[in-house]
């Protein structure tokens, strides 16, 4: 068997070209791939597409996200779920290229981006939903009745790349996700011609049980392990500060 | 307005709502406001909490000593597992919402109005916007119920005849809890079940932009 994994995230992102599609895992914190991001931001490709549950948030504790990638002008369109911050007060560099026309911002629901990914991943070109029927954001689609309820036709996405992270690999590239880790990363690493992904650990193969694999190594062609994957499972202050309560 | 007259507060609001839900129900909580309804679970009820990131079973918001980097709701919020949890991928977490299986998604909005449309995903003169999975919840889901404040930072009402921003989904609303009170859209205007403490439903209807009708029993709040 030969082995994908690489020494570095370097090597990883490597072969990455001006305007390749990347599909770029993540929810909130878990199954984000930071250190491939971070990896991407210092290889230099540009004229890139991002395709994302979000790209928005540049952050203040030195953790390359997409949101520097675009502010760097290296992306030239995003596929989105949130083009904009919840928060107005939040201005994100999405929003000022965006509205400089600087970018092009597609936003889709995120229930359609995911079966968006998902059936390119499986080989259906298109589909048909319910959501956003009535809205401006299908606009313009095509429209079909089914058993008298209204749908959208919505096409698939494949990519060039996906940056992926998981809790464990084996060298084959089999890939288990520990909890909301999951996310995107299964769908995202079967519709990319080129799947990478960053492992908090890497086993020898034979040691994952076959039944309990969540992605299968033929989806994966490359795979870094994160040498201080510890430091790397802090939960940022800031996240944490917001949201969790200090009860008693 | 009488002088005890006072909003309610989120927590009130999200405690109201969750008093709603039904024993058995599976049910979607939107990021912001609605999230603070896992903590205020009716103990008498089995109650599935369903995330769009695939997470199926979770509970409350984790403590700071209890939070792990694995376990976020759909606000990406650090929250606990019950026993009952289970872990599916993204476009799984959506399946379950498209084939019906959500008994309510509770969603926060910028606005609605009494034909049950909504908006939640873009303000006015903004080119970008956030639909995250609202737009999937909304279609999807048996009910729709919304918390949101009655009026803007501008004291504009949020409860209108007809929506002016663009609209997450036509006539879905079947509940509005705001800090004035308890709403039902009936098409043409909203009907109050219940009101916050010390309002009256002169003060209520000044500050909503479409027609009250109070229900013969109208009542305070109640928890």
């Amino acid at each position: 068997m030969r082995s994908k994994v690489v020494g570095s995230f370097e090597e990883a992102v490597a072969g990455v070209e001006n305007g390749s599609s990347i599909l770029v895992a993540g929810f909130g914190e878990p199954g984000t791939p930071h250190n491939l991001v971070e990896a991407l931001y210092k290889q230099g490709a540009s004229h890139l597409t991002l395709i994302a549950n979000g790209a928005g948030q540049t952050r203040e504790d030195g953790v390359i996200t997409m949101g520097n990638l675009i502010e760097a002008k290296r992306v030239a369109r995003v596929i989105l779920a949130f083009t904009a911050s919840t928060h107005p007060s939040r201005k994100t560099p999405l929003e000022y290229l965006n509205e400089a026309g600087e970018i092009e911002a597609q936003i889709t629901p995120q229930g359609t981006l995911a079966e968006r990914i998902r059936a390119g991943g499986a080989g259906i070109p298109a589909f048909f939903t319910p959501a956003g029927v009535g809205t401006e954001v299908t606009k313009g689609k095509e429209h079909r009745e089914f058993g008298g309820r209204t749908y959208v036709m919505e096409e698939a996405i494949t990519a060039n790349y996906a940056l992926i992270r998981c809790w464990k690999a084996d060298s084959f590239g089999n890939l288990v996700f520990r909890r909301s880790q999951r996310n995107f990363n299964p769908i995202m690493a079967m519709a990319a011609d080129c799947t990478l992904v960053e492992a908090e650990e890497i086993v020898e193969v034979g040691t994952l049980d076959p039944d309990l694999i969540h992605t299968s190594g033929i989806f994966v062609q490359r795979v870094v392990s994160i040498p201080d994957a510890g430091g790397r499972l802090e939960i940022p202050p800031l996240s944490l500060q917001k949201t969790a309560k200090n009860r008693p | 307005m009488s002088n005890s007259s006072k909003r309610l507060t989120r927590d009130l609001m999200a405690a109201r709502i969750a008093a709603e839900f039904k024993d058995g129900w599976i049910v979607n909580l939107g990021v912001g406001m609605p999230t603070r309804c896992s903590d205020f679970l009716p103990e008498d009820r089995e109650v599935i909490l369903h995330a769009e990131n695939g997470v199926i079973g979770y509970g409350r918001n984790a403590t700071v000593a209890e939070a792990t980097p694995y376990v976020v709701n759909g606000g990406a919020q650090p929250v606990l597992l019950t026993p009952v949890a289970s872990i599916v991928h993204h476009a799984d977490a959506f399946a379950i919402i498209r084939r019906g299986l959500l008994d309510v998604a509770v969603l926060g909005a910028y606005e609605t109005a009494a034909n049950g449309d909504f908006a939640n995903w873009r303000i006015n003169g903004r080119k970008g916007g956030g639909i995250g999975g609202a737009m999937d919840l909304a279609v999807g889901a048996k009910q729709v119920f919304l918390l949101l404040e009655h009026t803007t930072r501008d004291g504009l009402p949020r409860l209108l005849e007809r929506c002016s921003l663009p609209l997450t989904a036509s006539g879905v609303v079947t509940l509005v809890m705001t800090d004035l009170g308890l709403f039902e859209p009936t098409g043409s205007s909203f009907r109050l079940h219940e009101i916050a403490p010390g309002f009256t439903v002169d003060d209520v209807q000044q500050l909503t932009g479409a027609p009250i009708l109070p229900t013969p029993d109208l009542r305070e709040v109640t928890i």
